[in-house]
């Protein structure tokens, strides 16, 4: 059985023509068509958009932060959702 | 950019570097990024925070989400309708914000079913009439305007911006919440007393939303020191106070407090005291709607599982087509 | 004392990267905009009010049943689709209702249409106002209404001899192009999915397949509507099997016994203050 929970998505908007696309979040879903859906009715309900991108988080290979900076913590090279990667116990209250 | 400027002597002799990229960042009022070095209190405290406050726009749509089917016009039925929709809009950007921390929202809305992670205590009050529909607005939006423009500045960049988008589209829903009231107030006898009654309802558990008084927050220092959060409870909620009674006064309504006057030296308003016992119940789970919310969140989540669960093999199914079928 | 003093100024800040264009809507622009509302010589205005009433009922009562969704959807992506979705319907409803009152001769406003009727007085097609079911359900219904509404839209936007009309049906057939395409691949999701999710979606087919006639004898738009049901049932692999229809039409004020219940609900707060304002 697949896993229920839907991956996670980056989302590019395009606010007007003339200018880049954007990153503006993320959002979950099971395939890249209702990705876009998605994408369309959360970041864009306000006419925001002229075009949207998505792509899964787990395809984006990122730079650090800055590359000249010696302390940078090298760590994966998926940015955005790494797994999670500090077990917090069940009985930790408010977290 | 260069070096780093030089970090203040710590008295605790030479700072891990790591540590002291991070402190500098912040003492240059920069915004830490996600696959930046933090501190894992920090990660921690920011988790908590964004997760606690999308979980509240999440729980947040219901006291006004069961209106929407009753509003007792096409255009107020619009507007909450828009109003409801914009606070899921809201949870996701702060959850989007939450999971480049490196939490999952699966976990964060497990926790919350389970009731493991807080909401803000507000939504666990009922919303009887119309009118709480227009004092949510004024009140439970204009607190959360309060508390959420600082933390348009927040030191945790994807936490800062989800916050300038929340903040615009929020101020919209206090401004439709406080138009609601004017034009009741202008209505019916039986409006006017609808609007007062409401307000009697909301004023305290609205203040309670700043949280507990600064002495008894005891996260509080390391959360300013981290610029996570830019003012104490008590600052934000004299705000909230000192903005909401000249409006209170246009409305013609009055606030449900017998201590609440101008104080000419400090400028500012004095008021009551909220009853801190009633926030501690409620936080704690023993307020009039807590098991409710909670449970129909839980509901919809679990009633949802075999959509997300087919959504998710369609998928499998259709990229395991792709790859047999790709030449055809 | 810093910037962010005061709340309210803080939102009026520029910040970097972000323009002022989010702003507060609830999707009403005005489509009418240098539309003339003057009734064209020659058009029959109480057969006009007629038409938008029925458009317009079809479109409130859906728009309710979708309200009744929220905070109930499978997951949060989907709350914002459904509400979209409602808040486009609402937003054609006011349109119709509106021009229904300017050419009934009646002067009657939009909120008198929605909360002064009783069902009785109601013309929307009854596949509408069905209880929600599940999520199966959902969606097939939206496919089949939007489907069904488009096709509508589209003719009316193309000839309509009432211009306000046709204004109306042009703006709506964008959304309700994406209403059909969001409901479209939801069904194809759960008819491919799970073999829970196939049983349900098939059991949801059925369930609309009585009402499909009654949308055909009110909107001649058999041979636009059916190959794409079709189209889409195929790709789900489902059956859209030829089923007896239920008897009776809603366009003719015969209901089903769930439509009084909405109206109940929908209108009870608007009934309980007359004379008042919101």
């Amino acid at each position: 059985m697949s896993n229920p929970d839907w991956p996670l998505y980056e989302v590019f908007v395009r606010g007007k023509r003339g200018l880049n696309h954007v990153h503006v979040g993320s959002l979950h879903a099971a395939d890249d068509r209702m990705a876009l859906t998605h994408a369309r009715d959360l970041y864009t309900r306000r006419n925001e958009g002229v075009s949207i991108w998505v792509v899964r988080s787990s395809a984006i290979t990122a730079s650090t932060p800055d590359e000249k900076d010696p302390f940078f913590a090298p760590s994966g090279d998926k940015v955005y959702r790494h797994p999670t990667f500090y077990d917090i116990p069940a009985d930790v209250p408010h977290i | 950019m260069t070096t780093a400027p030089a970090a203040p002597a710590d008295p605790a002799g030479p700072a891990d570097p790591l540590q002291q990229h991070f402190d500098d960042t912040i003492a240059r009022d920069q915004r830490v990024e996600p696959r930046d070095w933090m501190p894992d209190g920090y990660r921690r405290t920011l988790v908590r925070q964004i997760a606690q406050h999308a979980h509240s726009e999440i729980i947040g749509m219901q006291p006004e989400g069961d209106w929407i089917t009753r509003a007792p016009s096409l255009r107020r039925k619009a507007i909450l309708f828009a109003k409801v929709q914009d606070e899921a809009g809201h949870g996701l950007y702060l959850y989007s914000a939450a999971e480049t921390l490196g939490a999952d929202r699966a976990d964060l809305t497990q926790r919350l079913i389970e009731g493991r992670q807080k909401y803000s205590s507000i939504f666990n009050y009922p919303a009887e009439t119309f009118a709480d529909v227009g004092v949510i607005g004024w009140f439970v939006d204009g607190a959360a305007i309060c508390n959420q423009v600082p933390l348009c500045r927040s030191s945790y960049g994807p936490y800062a911006r989800a916050m300038v988008r929340v903040c615009k589209e929020e101020s919209f829903h206090q401004r439709q919440g406080y138009e609601l009231l004017l034009t009741m107030m202008a209505g019916t006898e039986a409006q006017r007393a609808m609007v007062q009654e409401a307000v009697d309802r909301w004023w305290w558990p609205s203040l309670m939303m700043f949280g507990p008084p600064d002495g008894d927050s005891p996260n509080s220092a390391q959360s300013t020191a981290w610029k996570i959060k830019r003012h104490s409870n008590d600052e934000l909620r004299q705000r909230f106070v000192d903005m909401t009674v000249p409006q209170a006064e246009r409305l013609g309504v009055a606030l449900p407090d017998p201590e609440l006057r101008w104080n000419e030296e400090r400028g500012r308003h004095d008021f009551g005291t909220p009853d801190w016992t009633e926030l501690q119940r409620v936080i704690s789970g023993d307020g009039p709607r807590n098991a409710e919310r909670v449970s129909r969140r839980r509901a919809a989540h679990e009633e949802g599982a075999w959509v997300r669960e087919a959504a998710a093999a369609h998928a499998a199914k259709q990229a395991q087509r792709r790859e047999e079928g790709a030449p055809a | 004392m810093s910037d962010d003093d005061n709340a309210y100024l803080g939102l009026a800040e520029v910040h970097e990267g972000d323009e002022a264009h989010w702003a507060f809507g609830t999707g009403f622009e005005d489509p009418l905009h240098g539309t003339d509302t003057a009734l064209p010589p020659g058009v029959d205005g109480a057969a006009l009010a007629a038409r938008c009433l029925a458009l317009g009922d079809d479109a409130l009562v859906l728009a309710q049943r979708l309200a009744q969704w929220c905070t109930r959807a499978p997951e949060l992506e989907e709350e914002l689709a459904l509400a979209n979705i409602g808040l486009d319907l609402l937003g054609q409803t006011r349109l119709l209702y509106t021009r229904a009152g300017q050419t009934d001769g009646s002067g009657r406003g939009e909120d008198d249409y929605a909360y002064r009727r009783d069902a009785g007085a109601f013309r929307n097609v009854r596949l509408a106002e069905l209880p929600n079911g599940d999520f199966a359900e959902c969606v097939v219904r939206l496919l089949v209404l939007s489907a069904w509404r488009l096709a509508v839209f589209e003719r009316l936007a193309g000839t309509a001899t009432d211009p306000v009309l046709a204004a109306v049906a042009a703006k709506g057939v964008k959304e309700l192009a994406y209403h059909r395409l969001y409901a479209a691949e939801w069904v194809v999701r759960l008819g491919d999915g799970t073999e829970e999710s196939h049983r349900r979606m098939q059991q949801a087919l059925e369930a609309v397949a009585p009402y499909l006639d009654e949308l055909f004898a009110a909107e001649d738009v058999r041979e636009q509507v059916e190959p794409v049901l079709r189209q889409v049932a195929d790709s789900a692999g489902l059956v859209l099997a030829q089923t007896a229809a239920a008897p009776g039409s809603g366009r003719d004020g015969e209901h089903t016994e769930h439509l009084a219940p909405l109206l109940a609900e929908l209108q009870s707060v608007a009934r309980a203050h007359p004379g008042a304002t919101w």
